[in-house]
């Protein structure tokens, strides 16, 4: 193994984490309040990866500069996910507040297929093309290549993951977050009014998706209907791993879950004798979560839960 | 099962005078110390009472006995053979049943298939046998429901035996909940606040209903405020208090133990 | 069958479904073999939603990957019918000079129990996964199963990756090929009608050992689980068994459709197994009404029929009205199913035609009590 291509691996698998980790947050910010999965994370992903990729379209003979055309794609997604969340939230979780759990997974199931279906039949199944809007010449670092939309990702990840963390511990807003992941009841006690919390939470959440997909795009410069949902599952196992309900822990997740898929995705073949090709890349993430909800269920930075015989 | 009496212990066992024994059992949750040091001794065919104020750790001592959590440290003996609280299921197994302080019934399920699932533990018809409805499953599936019936009966609910249980009255939701667990014949049956929210006459019937299911041979371990209950069946009564065991004996003299009293209301009333 | 009926009544009436069915094919067939091909398809979700209904209905356990048995059972079957394995192996070529065929009667045990070890193995991680953790897991092992069976092409060819395996041999039954169309004293009989006899007589079977489970103490076991698991291992009950059962059971029954669909398509490849199937049958299972037979076969039946009933009805409308057609029938059937899933749990939770003794609350979902912190 030569340094140069473990240094490469990294920095690939740090950037996935980065992305992973946005979305990441997205769940764990969810089921810290409510204590659910949203299952249909993955595909406001996807809406906001569309939707960029109509208004590149749309600009493409604009003249504009590559990255005003991002950071225009990025305004005109980030609302439609919003409003896209608040919905799924009005219309699958909140009729089923007090419903027994599956519940809400069921219709957030249902939710999810029929966005990926108008999805669809909207934007048509074939893959479309998402050009590269930054210049393509690679950085190298430490004997190791980043292209620039690379070093993007890791910037915009990192600011806004900063941003949020920020929010969370400093500002009253963040404050009620936090109140009411804890305990709701009290929290509505103390003035916090639940429904407006719940809201912001998603609409944080979708967000983040909405940038997440596009810098999903802009790396593989590619979008689909279906591309929400293996992201989408990725992600929320790196929440898992690093613990549900956590933030730092979101973070920590996503990174090292595209670390070492990353990492194993480079070495499955030298590992396995040629048995398994990196098209197992994908079955890592399922592995990890089964291991990690198999042996340590409250994640890397999790609470202890209490024993039980 | 006898035949005369419905519920009971399988066997006479061998003699130690005490059914159910604690040594020294230490448990802690986080910060809080929720017992520590108690020793306990539930003599075979007593009613045997557990009180003391909210939070004094009573149901915390339960969920130990009956293997709902690890004890930190302690001893546990039934009927001279000790055993570690590891798996709940082995220890209904073993002789131990409860019911629980916010009552556990299977909701969806009648009050006669509630009783049904407490044979389960004494009964052995898998999942051949099921499908193919071999002879032997016949007669036991019979057999079940008969037992079923008689338990109900005994706790004043065959009207009600097709109902789904979670639409019975609290009242008799606690008293379906004693005919599930006596289905799978407890040498002791452990019963968590049996008589909360019950109204006078359904204590006296209550109060019935134990001293029968001691008299049918099976020992009983009480979790009660009620005062004229436990004064009424117990024949001993143990007392806890911010998970210290500090006072035991006869009902009487505990009513009238100043340590008690103070434990209850507060210095100054002792 | 409503226990009011005077005996006679319902025994004529038991007749007149026995006769219904048995002259379906020839009813139906006069619109053309395809729709007899759909009624065959639907009895094979008809036994695929009773094996899932063990899982989710009886013991309120959430799989989200039941397919991967149907895959199990289909492969197995597509492995030990056709050419592919002598073909791609030496080693099999001289084993079995002849090729490879297998009776029936040998590999849908097989493939039950085959499939009923996936169902272990699958159960077993996930024992003290709560509710939504446990959906998400079984979900991953669906993927998983579908990925493998798309990529173990190399270096050994197992299952063909992508393409999938082909010339699968049909049915032999008592010396009768339920692939080619048979002539019964100057009646012609096709291929369709007897896979439909053959399912129909399988699905009954089905329908029979899971009443029988329902009815039994394992039945009990498992709804007990379902409904509070604490006080069912209070009662003496072994949740890990009682739930590793409840998985390997319901597998073993989608194993056995698995073989027959490979039988009956003569073709199988990982596309027929992926995460919408499985969200189909689990649909199925609680629109038609969780834990209740009857209403999941009438699941299992609308939700196999409606979207092909569609299919030829909004074709013409959507030309009609627009000219050409705007969404496909197969996206017509996924907006179909999510809608489905949405309102069912929003305005009936207990699905079409639950149980009896069920109330307006979700019958059977698992409550949980209070929302822990972390998965367990």
């Amino acid at each position: 193994m030569h340094l140069d291509i473990l240094l490469q691996q990294i920095l690939n698998g740090l950037v996935l984490g980065s992305v992973y980790a946005l979305v990441a947050l997205g769940y764990t910010m969810v089921y810290g309040i409510l204590q659910l999965i949203n299952f249909a994370h993955g595909d406001v992903l996807m809406v906001g990866a569309m939707v960029g990729v109509t208004v590149v379209g749309l600009l493409a003979s604009s003249g504009l500069p590559g990255p005003a055309v991002l950071v225009i794609a990025l305004l005109a997604a980030i609302p439609v996910c919003i409003l896209l969340a608040l919905t799924i939230e009005r219309i699958a979780y909140r009729p089923l507040r007090n419903a027994p759990r599956l519940a809400p997974l069921i219709t957030a199931i249902g939710l999810s297929i029929v966005i990926q279906t108008l999805a669809m039949i909207v934007w048509k199944p074939n893959p479309i093309v998402f050009p590269d809007l930054l210049p393509t010449d690679p950085i190298p670092i430490a004997g190791a290549l980043l292209a620039p939309k690379q070093l993007l990702i890791l910037i915009v990840a990192g600011v806004l993951m900063a941003g949020l963390l920020l929010l969370v511990n400093r500002t009253k807003l963040g404050r009620s977050m936090r109140a009411t992941a804890e305990h709701p009841q009290i929290a509505q006690l103390m003035g916090v009014d639940a429904n407006r919390v719940i809201a912001v939470t998603f609409a944080i959440g979708a967000a983040l998706a909405a940038t997440a997909g596009i810098l999903i795009a802009l790396n593989y410069n590619i979008v689909q209907f279906s591309m929400g949902f293996i992201p989408g599952l990725k992600a929320f196992t790196a929440a898992v791993l690093g613990g549900i309900g956590n933030l730092g822990g979101a973070v920590l997740g996503g990174l090292l879950l595209g670390v070492i898929e990353s990492l194993a995705a480079g070495y499955i073949g030298d590992l396995t004798g040629g048995f398994l090709g990196s098209h197992y890349q994908d079955i890592f993430a399922f592995l990890v979560l089964i291991v990690v909800l198999v042996f340590r269920p409250s994640g890397l930075m999790g609470e202890r839960v209490a024993d039980r015989a | 099962m006898s035949p005369t009496v419905p519920f009971g212990p399988r066997a006479e066992s061998r003699q130690p005078a005490a059914l159910l024994t604690l040594a020294s059992v230490s448990k802690r949750f986080g910060g809080l110390q929720a017992l520590s040091g108690v020793s306990l001794s539930i003599e075979r065919g007593h009613v045997h009472g557990l009180i003391g104020p909210n939070g004094a750790g009573k149901t915390t001592l339960f969920n130990l006995i009956t293997g709902l959590y690890a004890p930190d440290e302690g001893r546990f003996e039934l009927d001279g053979a000790s055993y570690l609280p590891a798996a709940a299921h082995q220890i209904a197994q073993a002789g131990i049943a409860r019911t629980f302080q916010n009552i556990r019934l299977f909701g969806a399920m009648t009050a006669l298939e509630n009783v049904m699932v407490g044979r389960h533990v004494r009964t052995g018809c898998g999942a051949w046998a099921a499908m193919l409805r071999t002879p032997s499953q016949r007669r036991e599936e019979a057999a079940i429901r008969v037992q079923a019936r008689r338990l109900l009966d005994e706790v004043g609910l065959e009207r009600l035996a097709d109902v789904p249980a979670r639409t019975l009255s609290y009242g008799d939701q606690r008293r379906l909940e004693i005919a599930r667990a006596l289905a799978t014949e407890p040498r002791l049956l452990a019963l968590d606040e049996p008589a909360a929210g019950m109204n006078a006459t359904e204590k006296r019937a209550l109060r019935e209903l134990l001293l029968r299911i001691q008299s049918g041979g099976v020992t009983l371990l009480l979790i009660e405020h009620d005062v004229k209950l436990v004064m009424d069946v117990c024949n001993r009564v143990s007392v806890l208090d911010h998970g210290r065991l500090i006072a035991e004996g006869e009902p009487h003299a505990i009513r009238r133990d100043p340590m008690v009293i103070e434990a209850y209301l507060g210095a100054g009333h002792a | 069958m409503p226990e009011r009926w005077p005996r006679f009544l319902r025994a004529a009436a038991i007749v007149a479904i026995a006769l219904a069915l048995a002259i379906l094919p020839f009813v139906v067939g006069t619109q053309g073999n395809a729709w007899v091909r759909i009624i065959d398809f639907a009895l094979l979700y008809v036994m695929l939603a009773l094996g899932l209904n063990i899982v989710v209905g009886y013991a309120g356990l959430l799989d989200l990957g039941y397919i991967a048995f149907y895959a199990v059972g289909a492969y197995l079957y597509a492995l030990l019918a056709s050419p592919h394995l002598t073909d791609n192996f030496e080693f099999i070529q001289t084993l079995f000079p002849d090729g490879l065929h297998h009776s029936i009667w040998l590999i849908l045990p097989l493939g039950a129990g085959l499939a009923a070890l996936f169902g272990i193995a699958l159960g077993a991680p996930t024992l003290r996964l709560r509710g939504d953790y446990l959906a998400i897991v079984t979900l991953g092992f669906g993927e998983i199963v579908r990925i493998f069976l798309n990529n173990l092409n190399a270096p050994l060819n197992v299952t063909n990756g992508p393409q999938g395996i082909g010339n699968i041999e049909p049915i032999r039954l008592g010396g009768i090929n339920l692939g080619r169309t048979q002539t019964w004293s100057g009646f012609e009989i096709p291929s369709v009608y007897l896979y439909y006899y053959l399912f129909l007589a399988i699905a009954i079977a089905i329908i029979v050992l899971t009443v029988r489970l329902q009815d039994s103490r394992l039945g009990r076991a498992w709804m007990a689980i379902r409904e509070d698991e604490l006080a069912a291992q209070s009662m003496g009950i072994n949740t890990r068994n009682v739930k590793l059962l409840a998985f390997a059971l319901g597998a073993s029954f989608g194993g056995v459709a698995g073989a027959l669909f490979a039988a009956f398509q003569g073709f199988v490849s990982p596309e027929s197994f992926n995460l919408m199937e499985s969200v189909v049958i689990v649909s199925m299972v609680v629109l038609g009404g969780m834990g209740h037979v009857p209403g999941v076969i009438l699941g299992a039946l609308l939700l196999a029929g409606l979207p092909e009933a569609l299919r030829h009805v909004t074709g013409p409308i959507q030309q009609g009205l627009f000219g050409h057609e705007l969404i496909a029938p197969e996206a017509l059937r996924m907006l179909l199913f999510g809608t489905a899933m949405v309102v069912v749990m929003l305005y009936r939770p207990q699905g079409l035609w639950p149980a009896p003794c069920t109330g307006r609350r979700m019958h059977g979902v698992p409550q949980g009590g209070q929302a822990p912190r972390s998965p367990r």
